[in-house]
């Protein structure tokens, strides 16, 4: 393996998505949201405006749908308490997710399917590098920011989460062993989720915009765990992430041995 | 000699069309060789499979006596490509775009800042090296994506249309240096192009391209005088004198005729050797003459006549 020709694919992706603000603009906006935005106003919102969140019944309603393991993490605190835990480390987990996931599609799809529409990978496909090089350097230009980007927002989020909750918990929240795993085994499995998906798409579309759009369709999934969990059909426990992240790189693999069949030189220059 | 590229049958077929059909030929070191054709030619489609970029259908073919098939990486290792769209990155310098590819084809970490700032200079990019490429005109493109083709010091370069789409000063400019780096370094060079005085002025031997089938090989006089046996030879006469002249030019004329294009003959020689006899003949004979100036077919000429734009006598 020629790793400093795989260095300098990785450099040059990595430098045009730092100058396209229409890449760049969703990598920053999304992880913002979901990571300040959304637990600030989810802990602050009730205690702002002064009403509770739910009745008192829809929340003993709600608490009685509970799986059985998330109740008896929910025991002996009071409501507001119950609020905060549910919200912080339950409801917004899947939704972090979100992030690994669009930042590996959006860079994805501009490596991919962009470097196809700038028409710039012919000359690419002229340089000694093998077809697994080009690859690999592709690969890694797309998930390794995922998986930065992943880490350094679940360090923000452990101290907004920290800090809003604290007037209510009166302990840290963050970290917590559930958390760890999602942060270090399932989030970068999802990286490569949306980066698979990236790149079968893009062998069959035109450009960005559409690589794009197409690709959105692999957020399904996580929502799923959303409203799953919302329901009290699942919940997020170091178990079920634990093996939701196996069952990721399961994917994971199957969707780049793929991608690995299709990438290559005589097969990409033919469709440029 | 041993060839640089040496192909035998090589085809590729995408669907029903063939895009390269049987294609043989050979290229020698140090030799500029021009491979003409229309669009849609097959010219590309060749870069492509001399380059193990694409894979033949059938046939077979060897560059610096690798087989692209196999050994693409080491053979690419060796080769400069202008592909046929200059594919830079338009939102990196030029300064960025030499350095990725400078590592992309393993230059020695230690030479890479010289090379690329001689490059630069031969290729009159130094004021605008941090630039982004985007802001570029075409002309500038095609001369980074040269000097990009240049960086790892090829031993034999690839241009596809080199000169295609710029403005004439533009294409003129590109013209100049693919001349001089031809004659200064000795490298070998392919040069695909359907411009034909590009090719004359450009290129040691051409060969001529049509639905992916060879027409012809060689050096352009070498064509001219297969396609038209004999040579044209304009004579410039005084009046006066051009009824003996005509007798006389009608004798040695090859096929028996002579046009007269009033003061001018044309006559059609056996070759060049004739012409002192035929000069010494004339004055001999008391005619008098301006100008006497052999008409060596040019490359455009070959063309259209193997094109089928001409009868093309045999
Ligand atoms: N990837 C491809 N898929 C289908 N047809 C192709 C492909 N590449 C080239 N062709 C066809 O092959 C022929 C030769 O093309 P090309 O090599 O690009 O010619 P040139 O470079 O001489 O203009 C054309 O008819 C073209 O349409
Ligand atoms: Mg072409």
């Amino acid at each position: 393996m020629n790793w400093r020709a795989v260095k300098a694919i990785v450099r040059k992706d990595l430098i045009v998505v730092a100058r396209s603000r229409g890449v760049l603009l969703p990598l920053i906006l999304v992880p913002a949201i979901i990571l300040v935005v959304l637990p600030a106003l989810v802990v602050l919102a009730p205690t702002a405006t002064g009403l509770p969140t739910t009745s008192l019944d829809d929340m003993k309603r709600f608490m009685a749908a509970m799986p059985p393991g998330l109740q008896a993490k929910l025991a002996g605190l009071d409501d507001a308490q119950r609020w905060t835990v549910l919200a912080l480390v339950y409801f917004l987990a899947p939704l972090y997710l979100i992030i690994p996931l669009m930042v590996s599609s959006v860079i994805a799809a501009d490596s991919f399917a962009g470097e196809k529409e700038r028409k710039t990978l012919e000359a690419l496909l002229y340089t000694p590098t093998t077809d697994g090089e080009l690859f690999l350097g592709k690969l890694l230009s797309a998930w390794l920011p995922a998986v930065g980007v992943a880490l350094g927002g679940f360090v923000l989020y452990g101290l907004v989460a920290n800090l809003t909750a604290w007037p209510v918990m009166g302990r840290l929240l963050f970290p917590n062993g559930m958390w760890l795993v999602l942060v270090i085994w399932v989030a970068p499995a999802v990286a490569g989720l949306g980066l698979g998906t990236m790149v079968l798409i893009s062998g069959r579309v035109r450009g960005f915009q559409e690589a794009y759009q197409l690709g959105g369709a692999v957020v399904l999934p996580l929502v799923l765990l959303v409203v799953g969990q919302a329901a009290g059909v699942l919940y997020f426990s170091t178990g079920l992430v634990l093996l939701l992240g196996l069952l990721l790189w399961g994917v994971d693999a199957a969707l780049l041995w793929w991608g690995k069949r299709t990438f290559r030189r005589g097969e990409l220059i033919a469709r440029l | 000699m041993q060839p640089v590229i040496q192909t035998h049958n090589l085809t590729r077929r995408f669907g029903g069309t063939v895009a390269v059909d049987g294609l043989t030929l050979e290229v020698y070191a140090g030799e500029v060789f021009g491979f003409l054709g229309h669009n849609g030619a097959g010219k590309t489609t060749t870069v492509r499979l001399l380059n193990g970029v694409l894979l033949p259908s059938s046939g077979s073919a060897r560059v610096l006596d690798l087989d692209p098939v196999k050994d693409g990486p080491a053979l690419r290792r060796r080769v400069g490509v202008l592909p046929e769209t200059p594919s830079l990155d338009e939102r990196l310098t030029a300064r960025e775009n030499l350095r990725i590819y400078a590592d992309l084809y393993g230059v020695p970490a230690d030479q890479v800042p010289r090379r690329i700032e001689a490059l630069l200079e031969t290729f009159e990019l130094t004021d605008r090296a941090d630039d982004l490429v985007g802001g570029y005109s075409k002309g500038m493109k095609q001369r980074l994506a040269l000097a990009r083709a240049l960086l790892h010091e090829p031993e034999l370069l690839f241009l596809d249309e080199p000169t295609a789409g710029l403005d004439p000063m533009a294409a003129r400019r590109v013209r100049g240096m693919i001349a001089r780096l031809s004659r200064e370094t000795g490298r070998t060079v392919f040069l695909c192009t359907h411009n034909l005085a590009e090719a004359q002025r450009l290129c040691d031997r051409v060969a001529v391209l049509e639905h992916g089938r060879l027409l012809a090989v060689g050096t352009p006089a070498e064509l001219a005088h297969r396609l038209w046996r004999g040579l044209c030879l304009e004579v410039e006469l005084v009046p006066a004198t051009a009824p003996t002249a005509l007798d006389l030019l009608r004798r040695v004329s090859q096929d028996g005729e002579v046009e007269w294009r009033e003061p001018v003959a044309i006559v059609r020689l056996p070759n060049r050797e004739a012409i002192p006899d035929l000069v010494t003949a004339l004055v001999e004979a008391g005619v008098r003459l301006y100008r006497v100036t052999p008409q060596e077919p040019t490359l455009e000429d070959v063309y259209f006549a193997l094109h089928g734009g001409e009868e093309v006598p045999t």
